[in-house]
């Protein structure tokens, strides 16, 4: 890395840990936009189901490159936050358990043999499962919260968690990476057969 | 040390202790000042994602489409923030602002994610739009007066350093990578926005 992209790397770093640093500001006079962040960035990581399928998001469109690589990242919250939309208005969706499971068995086996569908059917895919995860999301907001701030703060999460997943997704391009990504393929798609076995015990 | 020198310096210190001497109260409360209100329209903006979001959005709309429209943006849209409040300010609080700013996060997350390439003139149009709108629902209920006039103004002048910060970013990006980037955040301003509405819905 050239000294001077370090030093910007080093100043951005900085900027991040205090920004991470801070304090509620408690500046308004709305109560609990704070906790309604905070709550929405953790409720998407707090939970391995959500992040093992979204991880796979990112890792399914790194694999398949441009312009899968960021249209499935983008596909996804989009979609999610119409489920989400659906569990803010209390529309029952059945099964959300068992599609959250299925969204991680079936992107992390794509991952796992590199499948290369059209990007339409691959988004139709992510969007799908997307429903199931944004339900989930909407339906848990946790009461007295700031709604539009738990809804920007889990949108967030997912984008960062998809941004993870991409930044795994990008070994791809070595001989060594291969492998070693459809292996991680593998490993989400266990990782989604045991929360299906969890949902039906 | 020389005479002239010692003297030369005991008047330089006389300065500042002079100027301490004679300096008036403080006057840290806002409210003595009526700068207190500047700050009420200053914060009302950074702490309401409702407002913040949308200006934003806009500005990183502006940026992508380059530096003229974005100069046109910086101003167009704190002017007319400016002239929605104090226009509003006289009318009862307006309903449905959770709805209007969630149909703005969808409407111009949706612009940012599609590089809607728009024209001068559409895009002059529509901060004109965001910020007459915005203006009334922040304008609305608070009632005529000279420290509602002084929060518009802190308020627009909010709206201006973002919108001025968040273009200036934008405008110079060249790289393919770094435009997909701006347009993910428009797709994240979008769902949130979408969410909003389900929210809203509740509401109501």
């Amino acid at each position: 890395m050239r000294p001077g992209l370090r030093r910007r790397a080093g100043h951005l770093a900085l900027a991040l840990l205090v920004a991470g640093w801070a304090q509620a500001a408690m500046a308004h006079v709305q109560q609990a936009e704070a906790a309604g962040l905070l709550t929405g960035l953790l409720h998407p990581v707090s939970g391995l189901d959500h992040v093992l399928a979204m991880i796979a998001v990112g890792l399914w469109g790194a694999q398949l490159g441009l312009p899968a690589i960021w249209v499935l990242p983008v596909a996804f919250p989009l979609v999610m936050a119409m489920g989400g939309m659906l569990g803010f208005l209390g529309v029952p969706l059945p099964g959300v358990e068992i599609g959250i499971a299925a969204s991680a068995i079936v992107l992390g086996a794509a991952v796992a043999f590199e499948l290369r569908p059209p990007l339409v059917i691959a988004a139709l895919l992510v969007g799908c499962f997307a429903i199931f995860h944004g339900h989930a999301h909407g339906t848990e907001l946790p009461p007295g919260q700031s709604a539009l701030l738990y809804s920007l703060g889990f949108v967030i999460a997912t984008g960062c968690l998809h941004a993870l997943g991409i930044g795994i997704g990008t070994v791809h391009g070595r001989a060594w990476g291969r492998p070693l990504l459809r292996a991680a393929g593998a490993a989400v798609s266990a990782g989604g057969v045991f929360f299906m076995w969890r949902a039906f015990a | 040390m020389t005479g002239t020198r010692a003297s030369s310096m005991r008047a330089r210190a006389l300065v500042p202790l002079g100027l301490a001497l004679v300096c008036g109260p403080a006057q840290a409360h806002l409210n003595a000042t009526g700068m207190g209100p500047i700050y009420d329209g200053l914060l009302h903006f950074l702490t309401s994602p409702e407002d913040l979001v949308p200006a934003l959005a806009l500005a990183l709309l502006a940026g992508l489409r380059g530096a003229t429209c974005a100069k046109r943006t910086m101003f167009t849209l704190p002017a007319a923030w400016l002239l929605g409040t104090v226009g509003a300010s006289t009318a009862t609080a307006a309903n449905g602002g959770s709805f209007a700013a969630a149909l703005w996060f969808v409407l111009l997350g949706a612009l940012v994610l599609a590089d809607a390439k728009l024209s001068l003139r559409a895009m002059t149009m529509l901060a004109a739009l965001v910020g007459l709108a915005h203006g009334y629902l922040n304008g609305s209920g608070m009632g005529l007066s000279s420290n509602s006039i002084v929060a518009a103004l802190g308020l627009a002048a909010a709206v201006f350093v973002c919108v001025v910060l968040a273009a200036a970013i934008v405008v110079p990006l060249r790289s393919r990578w770094a435009r997909i980037v701006v347009r993910v955040l428009g797709s994240w301003i979008a769902a949130s926005g979408i969410l909003m509405i389900g929210w809203s819905l509740r509401g109501s």
